[in-house]
């Protein structure tokens, strides 16, 4: 038995996601009185290979073969079915992300095992194998029993922290076999920023909406989160009128984060919006509207002009850090 | 060219989520039923490149698994323009049991895309577009934003951590849409109304299949505390409390 997790690189380095879910693995396996076997695709040098025995992965799998290099879906369903048959796995883990979405249903339905996707928290029972998941865009939360004896669990990215637990791990060459018939698709380009903090890697995520009048304001929230070694993110409005890029839209519809800090510049709060951000653990709003729903969210909040607002915080914080 | 839209019939997305039951059934009073938005985007995409490229596009239709009841929200997307609408009459119990009547029903037909929503706005499942390509052996693609067609060849765009892939496939194949691949959900005309009153909703019964999850419960997240709220004059107090009482800073 073991539990297997598929772990995700970003230019050859573990996101912060992976050793998220190696520790969340860690604390199912305990409850399993089994042990955590590591599924590495692409090229990852062994030091940083090893950094995943830091958090409880006894084993780590690398496949590093070059057709592997953009994700297919169907290759990468087949390629952890050998990993799990290899492993023996009962449980497979994968972020609640892009990728976890695109692989964990296909192969759900190759191993016809149970999926819960969005879970927050390690099986509150493993006979029957009970979860609890994110419904209702995190207006609810569901206990989701899986009847399988296999289950696939994607885990909310953010919310169950980063715990070490050092094992030594060992590494192992692992070399599937991939059938030409699964290659339907193919990566023909790739446009990506490389360098700069994922937002839904990001702790600290620095927001702004409607109220920021225009793309042109927006140096004060870059220099906040530059400050803070955060991300900027933006409300729908914001990225429907072009101010700024899709990618940074978070919401219902866009991406749902989870930082240790979530700052609303000028963001009213519409529930779309809260149902991005509501998994965040302190979030400080300010909006010249008092009655705006995002302070029913917030944990502290400035009832004023969040252009006005911006440039005093980063000074008053400026001189936190100067100590 | 024939294009499918799954789509699941869900609470409009400012629903106040209710539980009855001894909290184990969601509470459907007074609830107002809408096309689950991701799947929306999907017809709205697969309605705007049929009328841009006349001719290309033979024929788009609607599918959903769902008891008597959700017929209006298929009703409703017969009237935004799709040509064809099909309900398999069954209670959706689970993604897997969904994706098993969507794969029966398209076996028989031969569809070129097949497009479903990332999720839907209830279970937040993320699973049936999946699912349904394995059942099917048919290549997917997720995370899509950007989909056209040109002298038939299809183009997708998906998105991943910071930033997008352009991705080419082979066809048949199925799209899983998020947001970006249309902008404004058309809103039905009163001409598209009548129209769609006259417009064939095929109703097939379901097929024998199994369901690998069962929903025992539900809770509500916890109340929180009521918000800090920090006089505008004084902005450094806000920096302080971040830092030494809530020490995220």
């Amino acid at each position: 038995m073991s539990v297997l997790v598929y772990t995700e690189n970003w230019d050859g380095k573990f996101k912060k996601l992976s050793f998220e879910l190696i520790s969340f693995a860690n604390e199912i396996a305990k409850k399993l009185n089994t042990s955590v076997v590591a599924l590495s695709i692409g090229k990852v040098e062994d030091d940083e290979l090893k950094k995943l025995g830091n958090y409880g992965a006894a084993k780590i799998l690398s496949v590093t073969n070059d057709k592997l290099a953009g994700l297919n879906n169907q290759a990468f369903t087949s390629v952890i079915a050998q990993a799990v048959a290899k492993e023996n796995s009962t449980v497979i883990l994968f972020a609640h992300n892009n990728t976890g979405k695109a692989i964990a249903p296909r192969l759900s339905v190759r191993l016809k095992a149970g999926l819960a996707t969005g879970v927050t928290s390690v099986p509150s029972d493993t006979e029957p194998f009970t979860v609890t998941k994110k419904t209702f865009t995190a207006k609810a939360y569901a206990n989701v029993v899986i009847k399988s004896p296999v289950r696939i669990l994607t885990l909310l990215q953010n919310v169950f922290g980063i715990f070490e637990s050092p094992v030594s791990a060992t590494i192992e060459p692992f070399n599937p076999e991939l059938k030409e018939t699964e290659f339907k698709t193919e990566v023909k380009e790739i446009n990506k920023v490389t360098g700069k903090l994922l937002l839904t890697d990001a702790e600290i995520v620095v927001s702004g909406g409607r109220g920021m009048k225009g793309p042109e304001n927006w140096g004060p929230i870059e220099e906040l989160a530059t400050l803070l070694g955060g991300a900027t993110a933006c409300s729908r409005p914001v990225s429907d009128e072009g101010w700024r890029p899709h990618s940074e839209h978070t919401g219902q519809t866009g991406k749902i984060i989870a930082p240790d800090l979530y700052f609303a510049f000028g963001i009213s709060g519409a529930i779309q919006h809260l149902g991005g951000i509501s998994g965040s653990k302190c979030i400080v709003a300010v909006n010249k509207d008092p009655d705006a729903p995002i302070f029913e969210a917030a944990d502290y909040g400035i009832v004023g002009d969040a252009m006005k607002v911006l440039p005093e915080l980063i000074s008053a914080i400026k001189e936190i850090k100067a100590g | 060219m024939k294009i499918l839209i799954c789509i699941s019939n869900v609470p409009d997305t400012t629903t106040k989520i209710k539980f009855v039951n001894n909290n184990t059934a969601f509470d459907t009073a007074g609830v107002q039923w809408i096309i689950n938005p991701w799947d929306e985007l999907a017809l709205t995409r697969a309605l705007d490149i049929k009328d841009a490229q006349a001719g290309t596009i033979e024929n788009i239709t609607v599918i959903n698994v769902g008891l008597h009841d959700t017929e209006p929200t298929i009703r409703k997307a017969l009237a935004i323009g799709a040509d064809k609408g099909i309900r398999i009459n069954a209670d959706p119990k689970d993604a897997f049991f969904v994706a098993s009547q969507l794969a029966e029903v398209i076996r028989k037909e031969n569809f070129d895309i097949i497009m479903c929503g990332i999720e839907s706005s209830d279970y937040n499942g993320c699973n049936v577009g999946g699912m349904l390509s394995e059942l099917l052996e048919m290549p997917s693609v997720s995370s899509v934003s950007f989909l056209d067609i040109q002298g038939g060849q299809v183009s997708v765009t998906r998105e991943i951590d910071g930033g997008q892939e352009t991705v080419a496939t082979q066809m048949p194949f199925i799209a899983i849409v998020q947001k970006g691949i249309a902008k404004e959900p058309r809103i039905p005309s009163m001409r598209g109304i009548m129209g769609a009153r006259t417009k064939p909703l095929q109703v097939t019964e379901p097929a024998p299949a199994d369901s690998l999850t069962e929903f025992l419960g539900y809770e509500l997240p916890k109340p929180k505390a009521a918000c800090k709220k920090v006089d505008p004059d004084n902005v450094k107090e806000l920096a302080l409390l971040l830092h030494n009482e809530a020490k995220v800073i």
